[in-house]
């Protein structure tokens, strides 16, 4: 069975006067039918930018410089814009982060989901009436025929993240791109959701790309995981593996400032320094300056490599006897 | 929503009592109206019986109230020069300066609209670069100084439009309309377009900035996700936006553009009430100069009010709030 989604070392690069930022630099993952792929890493670390690749949103000054991204066996990198819009919001749908500006707000709910099943369908307006009420019925709304008629600075946070993926389902899509959607909630609201969106992914058999930077979202979430670091997927494999036994020095720091997975009484690790800026980034190992294991092969760019069956990871040096042991 | 509109109007009545007083206050001021109004031939007792007949023997505070009660009846006084009823002069005149206003505000909706849209899709086109320095021009531009241009090539040098008064009329309601006839809307073209540019540049950059600030908005971004086209997105979702904004500094500026069009009416001979006021001023022509401030005030309480219900129509965070 080929995978829903196969990213091949893509490269994303904003040209801005300051200088080329690669925001994404590096990014290789592959997703089958109906999994969830956990998207993983620190502010700043190309996690959104990887997502709109996907999308095919790239906004200037930005650009897809190299890699490739496989959709269902279609190249998405390059693709006319009319094919590519064809399959936005049908075949592969985006929920954002903050669902306090992703609704136009003055616009009329039922307005921004019959759009979205017009722009796909030559249906009647009935139907696609319809086919958005049982969407927000779907998605946890009551009484979504009321619901309808309403302008988004009626619904609260959680109930307009709600709308959002409601919309994301409407075509029932083979991929969701999912950047962080419970970030902006309280963290009740964020259970729900969460697990709402699992259900239904599962139900439908859509496969979810889940970007986050709490582990703890993807411990319970995931299937695979892929932890990005400056630009990079630096280690990637199953959650189990990686969240047991992690490979790549960063994935282990990042394991270790995590509060549930300390043994009570030691202190929470954290990793020193901070995330280097990914505009005109010197050669070699990212991670350089802030990694315990780090010597003079980190000088040099380490690549990606399998170290064992499933698990990949870009270190000179790696945990391979956590992971052995 | 019935009491949001109660609240307004007693808002506007205090408006309109406030203005009365100084008006009043403002016109007494200005100079005395019996040095204009006797002749200077009069005796004495001619004199006296004149200020007696006008009222003016009374304590000021009196003949305030008298002006009051009467204004309350629409009696704002009769014109020295005309000796007709101010107001009916004004009325008379009304429509000449509301077209030519409404005329120039939606002149510069139709032409500012497309190429402030134009401008803030592309940004850095030339074309775009051109619009912009074009609007700055729009800006600047004194109105006299425009009017005498447009004069000078269209109806001196080539002789296509007249350039004065305001051509054949179409009586609707009891008012004279020129933009309803061929020769009416000739005469309306270069008072209209030389009102208008100042606005067409206000609308260009509105409709610009609108455009930019909205384009980089998440909305924007989760529709080009869900895989609207971009005309959809532009004319649809952003333009939705940028509407709030335009008309409000539209519908506010209109009110400006009455009162302001007394340069543009003098230069074309445009026989609105702009050239009314300037006429009556000259000759300290009391009643019509407090009935014309009268009016304009109304006028402005009226297009605000407007302004505020249509910003409720395209806005729903305002609608619900005035429905709470
Ligand atoms: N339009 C742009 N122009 C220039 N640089 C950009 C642009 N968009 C993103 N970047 C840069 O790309 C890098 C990655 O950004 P991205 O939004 O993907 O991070 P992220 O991992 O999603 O972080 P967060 O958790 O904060 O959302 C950042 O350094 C950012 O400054
Ligand atoms: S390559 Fe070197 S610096 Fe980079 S993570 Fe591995 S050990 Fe640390
Ligand atoms: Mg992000």
């Amino acid at each position: 069975m080929s995978a829903t989604l196969e990213v091949r070392d893509l490269q994303t690069h904003f040209f801005t006067r300051a200088g080329v930022v690669k925001a994404v630099d590096g990014v290789s993952f592959s997703l089958n039918r109906g999994k969830v792929l956990g998207l993983v890493g620190e502010s700043g670390s190309g996690k959104s930018v990887s997502g709109f690749s996907i999308m095919g949103l790239v906004d200037d000054p930005g650009r897809i410089v190299g890699g490739s991204i496989r959709f269902q066996g279609r190249e998405l990198v390059g693709m006319a814009e009319p094919e590519m819009r064809g399959l936005r919001g049908n075949r592969i749908a985006m929920i954002f982060q903050d669902p306090m500006m992703t609704l136009n707000p003055v616009l009329r709910i039922d307005v921004q989901m019959m759009e979205t099943v017009l722009a796909h369908e030559k249906v009647s307006q009935a139907e696609a009436r319809r086919r958005s009420r049982d969407a927000l019925g779907m998605v946890g709304i009551p009484s979504p025929e009321e619901r309808l008629n309403s302008y988004p600075h009626q619904f609260s946070g959680g109930m307009r993240q709600r709308v959002a993926i409601a919309i994301a389902l409407l075509h029932q899509p083979d991929l969701i791109v999912a950047d962080e959607p419970t970030t902006a909630l309280d963290v009740t609201i964020q259970g729900q959701i969460l697990a709402q969106v699992q259900k239904l992914a599962a139900e439908l058999g859509t496969a979810l790309i889940w970007i986050t930077h709490d582990l703890s979202v993807v411990a319970g979430l995931a299937d695979d995981i892929a932890v990005m670091y400056a630009g990079k997927v630096v280690e990637s494999g199953s959650v189990e593996q990686v969240l047991e036994a992690p490979l790549h020095p960063y994935t282990h720091g990042l394991i270790g400032s995590v509060p549930s997975r300390n043994r009570r009484g030691t202190p929470l690790q954290q990793i020193p320094g901070m995330t280097p800026s990914v505009i005109n980034l010197p050669p070699g190992c990212a991670f350089r300056a802030r990694c315990p294991r780090a010597d003079g092969a980190c000088l040099e760019t380490p690549a990606m490599a399998e170290l064992a069956p499933g698990r990949l990871a870009r270190c000179f040096h790696p945990h391979v006897e956590a992971a052995s042991a | 929503m019935t009491v949001f509109l109660l609240r307004r109007l007693l808002q506007a009545s205090g408006v309109v009592l406030a203005m009365t007083l100084l008006v009043f206050l403002g016109v007494y001021a200005v100079g005395d109206p019996v040095e204009i109004l006797i002749s200077p031939e009069a005796d004495q007792l001619e004199r006296e019986r004149a200020i007696k007949a006008l009222g003016l023997d009374l304590p000021l505070w009196r003949q305030y109230l008298v002006f009051l009660g009467n204004a309350l009846q629409g009696d704002l006084g009769r014109s020295f020069v005309f000796n007709e009823p101010a107001l009916r002069l004004i009325f008379d005149r009304m429509p000449a300066t509301l077209e030519l206003a409404l005329g120039a505000t939606f002149l510069a909706l139709l032409i500012g609209l497309p190429l402030g849209l134009f401008a803030g899709l592309r940004p850095n086109a030339l074309r775009s670069r051109i619009i912009m320095a074009g609007s700055i021009l729009g800006f600047s531009l004194p109105t006299f100084w425009v009017g005498l241009m447009l004069i000078m090539v269209f109806a001196v040098q080539c002789g296509w439009l007249p350039s004065t008064g305001r051509g054949e009329t179409v009586t609707i309601l009891g008012m004279r309309w020129s933009f309803l006839t061929w020769d009416g809307l000739a005469h309306m073209a270069m008072p209209m377009l030389s009102l208008s540019l100042s606005r067409i540049g206000l609308v260009i950059r509105l409709t610009r900035s609108g455009v930019r600030e909205n384009m980089v908005m998440d909305y924007v971004k989760f529709a080009r996700a869900k895989g609207l086209s971009p005309n959809r997105i532009v004319f649809v979702h952003v333009f939705r936006n940028i509407l709030i904004p335009v008309v409000t500094v539209m519908g506010l500026e209109l009110g400006g553009t009455i009162a302001f069009s007394v340069v543009t009416e003098s230069v074309f001979a445009w026989p609105g009430m702009g050239k009314l006021i300037i006429d009556s001023i000259n000759v300290l022509d009391r009643p019509v100069i407090v009935a014309y401030l009268m009016m304009i005030v109304m006028l402005f309480i009226t297009i605000n009010l407007l302004v505020d219900l249509s910003y409720s129509v395209l806005d729903p965070r305002v609608r619900l709030e005035s429905r709470e």
